[in-house]
């Protein structure tokens, strides 16, 4: 689990151009979204993106959306559950 | 002649250089990548202002092109943001993201489109990046041109100013096509014969501006 996490901070830096973070600067319990990393619209479409491209997993129900990515922690148990 | 407006601050940035009402500005640590060079004039003027980062090159230059034009214009923080307008241009349109796009759907076996490059693939977003930094809800215009044209702004600026709508612009040039990049921005007011102008307070005449941009 602790290495999905540290993966996915990575993966996150990179696809969402957080250059001023760094890893160790996120929570993985901290929201995703609003007061957390302040993350918009476009970075909620890129995550999707991340998932699919990198853990080979596609959300079926956008309404799923909003759990899944309420923070790394979420985001890396839905890829622990879905990892085909 | 009755004066409509007049400019009162303008940049140029070229060639890693940069020039803010005629004055040559140095930069820290100046790089001949153009990224990085962005990235160190970001720095540089301590923004703080991490969305930068996600905007592609095109937009970046215009972010802090028109942030040198703003915060070099000696107005105060209580004028009209709803009437200020933003008239840009350039010629090559948003090539650079179009082709970082195309790189991430020509393969069809690796095919994923990114919303976070797509999402510059139109050159008027630079106008939406500054107008959300600065919170300007006025009018706006963006003009793909061969070579920019100082009558085509004047004018179009000109018009604006005469409406009540609009007492400030921020106008110019933004051009990105690989490592070839150059801003040209300058920001105008309505001349207010009631209080004292802000800035250079040179004539707003396209003759003026093409003298500055040469």
């Amino acid at each position: 689990m602790n290495d999905l996490i540290e993966t996915l901070k990575a993966q996150i830096i990179e696809q969402l151009n957080l250059a001023e973070l760094k890893p160790e600067d996120i929570d993985p319990n901290a929201p995703l979204f609003g007061d957390g990393l302040g993350l918009d619209s476009i970075d909620a479409l890129e995550l999707i993106v991340l998932l699919e491209k990198h853990h080979g997993i596609k959300i079926q129900d956008p309404k799923d959306a909003k759990a899944i990515f309420a923070s790394l922690q979420s985001m890396a148990d839905y890829i622990i559950a879905n990892k085909k | 002649m009755i004066m409509e407006a007049t400019i009162v601050s303008y940049c140029k940035i070229k060639n890693n250089t940069i020039w803010v009402n005629g004055e040559k500005i140095n930069i820290d640590n100046n790089s001949v990548d153009f990224t990085a060079f962005l990235v160190n004039l970001y720095r540089q003027m301590n923004l703080n202002y991490p969305k930068f980062f996600k905007m592609d090159n095109l937009c970046k230059l215009g972010i802090l092109a028109a942030e040198m034009v703003i915060q070099n214009n000696s107005k105060s923080e209580n004028f009209e943001k709803d009437k200020v307008a933003i008239f840009l241009s350039n010629n090559s349109s948003s090539i650079e993201t179009d082709r970082n796009h195309i790189k991430t759907i020509e393969n069809k076996n690796d095919y994923f489109p990114s919303p976070a490059v797509f999402v510059y693939t139109l050159p008027n977003i630079i106008i939406g990046e500054i107008a959300i930094k600065h919170k300007f809800t006025g009018e706006n215009a963006f003009f793909v041109s061969e070579t920019f044209d100082p009558n085509l702004i004047h004018t179009y600026a000109s018009i604006a100013l005469q409406s009540s709508h609009t007492t400030d612009a921020v106008c110019g040039w933004v051009n990105v096509d690989g490592n070839e990049y150059e801003a040209f921005m300058y920001y105008i007011e309505k001349t207010n014969f009631n209080k004292v102008g802000h800035g250079l307070n040179m004539p707003h005449t396209a003759e003026m501006i093409n003298e500055l941009y040469n």
